[in-house]
């Protein structure tokens, strides 16, 4: 857990250049692994906080391969894949403190696995065997939500109810290029930015709102959107973990500390589908594809480890076995997921007792139980 | 219990409202209310008159003019264990916040398999006969009765008013709660020290013989001012508040209906797919032998709300009930 291990002790110094890149753009690790300097934004990790960023995307990517194949094998029904994101979602996910608070879309696969989320738990919705299924409170990740951009208003709520309670936490809301034309992410901007709530807005902008691209969006970058609701915005290369990492956690402490909401947008691209049930080829070309696999955000790192000598063979080998490893845990728990029982889709609608949900649960149940072979 | 709230008064629907308010607001540090000018103002309809200046803005808090923003903010608040009472200005501008009550609000237990609720209250002053410009004068609450996960009630009097808004507010479940707008000025006398009758109940609020009339919100009142014309023509007509439109609480009604055999359904809502078309399917099917007639609906028109001008024409009335309750007898 890079986050735990604050003051560690064994600060590095690795070289660094001067940045190259577009002067809205802060990136810290160049897609050639060179770290650079950036005059807002720094990183001074150790060795082994490095080691475990790379870990954590590696193990994520392949979480994300095994839920594809899942579907692909028909023990899912769908599967929206991060593949390309990890470094926007590992960043952004080290970046929090346990008593954060994180309202994912249904693509935070990443981010889940920072909070120790089962990733088996991200499997019932797209198995079928539930609709969210896991308790929010118990990792401060809230349930996936699928309705574009609702969850940005749960999350502002969530951070005024945190600052009434004046705890020292901060809420980051998860949220995708396309959902920026929503009504409610829009509201969500100017509810957060009137009652100064501690809330990150985290936008994986990449580049596909499935086959619509951001012209068909907006027409202004949109970090930029942050100031015309009176908070401030950046845009942050979502390909490099270390500026993720460095941004969202300034802004996070930046709203803990009382300084309202922030709008970060992390640069990416979604190197797969939409969604399994989606295909790409339709409505993009192969460049694009090409280009961004430069810009990767595994590699990069990668090629930091090894230029600084900050890891060997021995290491990047012990991270895919124990990918392998996860990934087929992950799979012998998703395809022995029972299914759920017909009858427990009363069980927790209401909290309250109410006659109408006795009276069917007992004439459907009655009835389903009627069949031979019932469940 | 406070001063303002321990002696026997006459109070105005609205203000059963405020008193309710009041004390939900005294008695628990996690109710919040949240609103377009609820604050200062206290409401368009005054209904949380002062309670800012007494409870702080912090928690009566003039929202953005954003209906979706204030009941998705309200998710976030129940989230982290806040009770939030929100305010819909007008019936018609609830739709912009439609999708968060039901994509949202109505399944958020259900998707979090019981781990977390949704205590809150979305208040919606609704109906028509007030003159009102377009979108003030609406009836929408079938589309939250047909909502599962939600729970819809409507207070026809002041004393409800005070007593049911405060058993809403401590409900574990999220509760529409429809005011009927233009009885908010009707007076009646609340003995705060009462025992209230449940929330998710109906009642009988005039009993009869001859005929049985259901209604909630507005049309209490207009059935119950039938019910004392029919009698002057010589027919007894029993009158049923039902007070909770989801969950229903029929058995009452079944009751007087195995007692009576006639069933007169009244709402402003459109007849078409109104409540009173689920009350009767309901009560043929459990009291088809009781039963002398078919059962009666009264409402409105399939129509969009019309120009005000005719409202009183649209609106059901004393003479459209009277003339339903003539058909159920000419069976």
């Amino acid at each position: 857990m890079v986050t735990s291990r604050k003051g560690a002790g064994g600060k590095t110094a690795a070289k660094k250049k001067a940045a190259a890149t577009a002067p809205d753009l802060v990136q810290l690790l160049t897609p050639e692994g060179d770290l650079v300097e950036h005059p807002d934004y720094s990183i001074d990790l150790t060795p082994e906080e490095y080691r475990g960023l790379y870990r954590d995307m590696v193990l994520v990517r392949r979480i994300d391969a095994e839920g594809t194949a899942l579907q692909r094998q028909g023990e899912l029904g769908l599967w929206a894949p991060l593949l390309g994101q990890e470094a926007a979602q590992v960043g952004s996910g080290r970046a929090q403190t346990a008593e954060d608070y994180a309202f994912p879309t249904y693509r935070e696969h990443g981010v889940a696995w920072c909070r120790d989320v089962d990733p088996v738990n991200l499997l019932g919705m797209f198995r079928g065997v539930n609709n969210g299924g896991w308790d929010p409170n118990e990792k401060n990740f809230h349930l996936y939500t699928i309705v574009i951009g609702s969850q940005t208003l749960h999350a502002t709520g969530y951070a005024m109810g945190m600052q009434r309670d004046g705890r020292e936490a901060a809420v980051i809301a998860y949220f995708g290029d396309g959902a920026s034309s929503q009504g409610d992410v829009n509201e969500a901007f100017v509810f957060a930015s009137v009652n100064n709530a501690p809330v990150v807005f985290f936008c994986q902008n990449n580049q596909w709102a499935i086959s619509e691209p951001n012209e068909r969006q907006f027409r202004v970058p949109l970090y930029q959107r942050a100031a015309g609701f009176g908070f401030p915005g950046v845009r942050v290369d979502g390909n490099d973990v270390l500026a993720c990492l460095a941004v969202t956690r300034a802004a996070l402490e930046r709203a803990r500390s009382g300084n309202g909401p922030m709008l970060v947008e992390a640069f990416t691209y979604r190197m797969g589908a939409h969604t399994t049930s989606d295909d790409p080829t339709r409505y993009r070309n192969s460049d694009e594809l090409e280009e961004w696999k430069a810009k990767d955000p595994i590699l990069r790192m990668r090629a930091f480890l090894e230029k600084n000598d900050y890891a060997d063979e021995a290491f990047f080998k012990g991270v895919d076995d124990e990918a392998d490893e996860v990934a087929a845990d992950i799979r012998a728990r998703c395809i022995t997921m029972p299914d759920p029982k017909p009858v427990s889709i009363f069980d927790h609608v209401y909290a309250e007792p109410h006659p109408l949900m006795d009276e069917e649960r007992a004439e459907y149940g009655a009835y389903w139980e009627s069949f031979e072979g019932a469940h | 219990m406070s001063e303002s709230t321990s002696k026997t008064q006459q109070i105005t629907l609205a203000k059963g409202l405020n008193l309710g308010l009041r004390r939900a607001l005294e008695d628990d540090p996690k109710v919040l209310l949240m609103g377009e000018d609820i604050g200062k103002l206290g409401g368009v309809f005054r209904v949380t008159d002062g309670l800012q200046k007494d409870f702080g803005e912090g928690r009566v808090i003039d929202t953005p003019l954003a209906e979706s923003g204030i009941v998705g903010t309200a998710v976030g608040l129940a989230l982290a264990g806040y009770r939030p009472v929100v305010e819909i200005q007008f019936d018609g501008f609830v739709y912009p916040a439609f999708d968060q009550i039901v994509t949202q609000v109505a399944k958020m237990r259900a998707r979090a398999l019981g781990t977390v609720s949704m205590p809150m209250v979305i208040r919606i002053p609704f109906g028509g006969g007030i003159g009102a410009v377009e979108h003030h004068s609406e009836s929408p609450e079938a589309y939250f009765a047909m909502t599962a996960g939600l729970r819809v009630v409507s207070a026809s009097n002041p004393v409800d008013a005070y007593w049911m808004i405060q058993q809403a507010i401590a409900s574990d479940d999220p509760v529409v709660f429809f005011e009927p707008k233009r009885r908010y000025w009707d007076k009646a006398e609340l003995d705060p020290t009462a025992t209230p009758h449940p929330l998710y109940a109906s009642r009988v609020v005039r009993p009869g013989t001859d005929a049985t009339v259901v209604a909630y919100g507005p049309m209490v009142k207009t059935c119950l001012e039938a019910a004392a014309a029919a009698e002057e023509e010589g027919r007894s007509l029993e009158v049923i508040d039902l007070r909770t439109l989801s969950p229903l609480d029929l058995e009452p009604v079944y009751a007087s209906v195995r007692k009576t055999g006639r069933l007169v359904t009244v709402h402003e809502a459109s007849v078409f797919l109104g409540l009173g078309a689920e009350v009767a399917a309901r009560v043929t099917e459990k009291c088809f032998y009781s039963l002398e007639s078919p059962v009666i609906r009264v409402g409105a028109p399939h129509t969009p709300y019309p120009p005000s001008r005719v409202e009183e024409e649209f609106l059901p009335d004393l003479d459209r009930v009277l003339d339903a309750v003539d058909r159920a007898f000419a069976f």
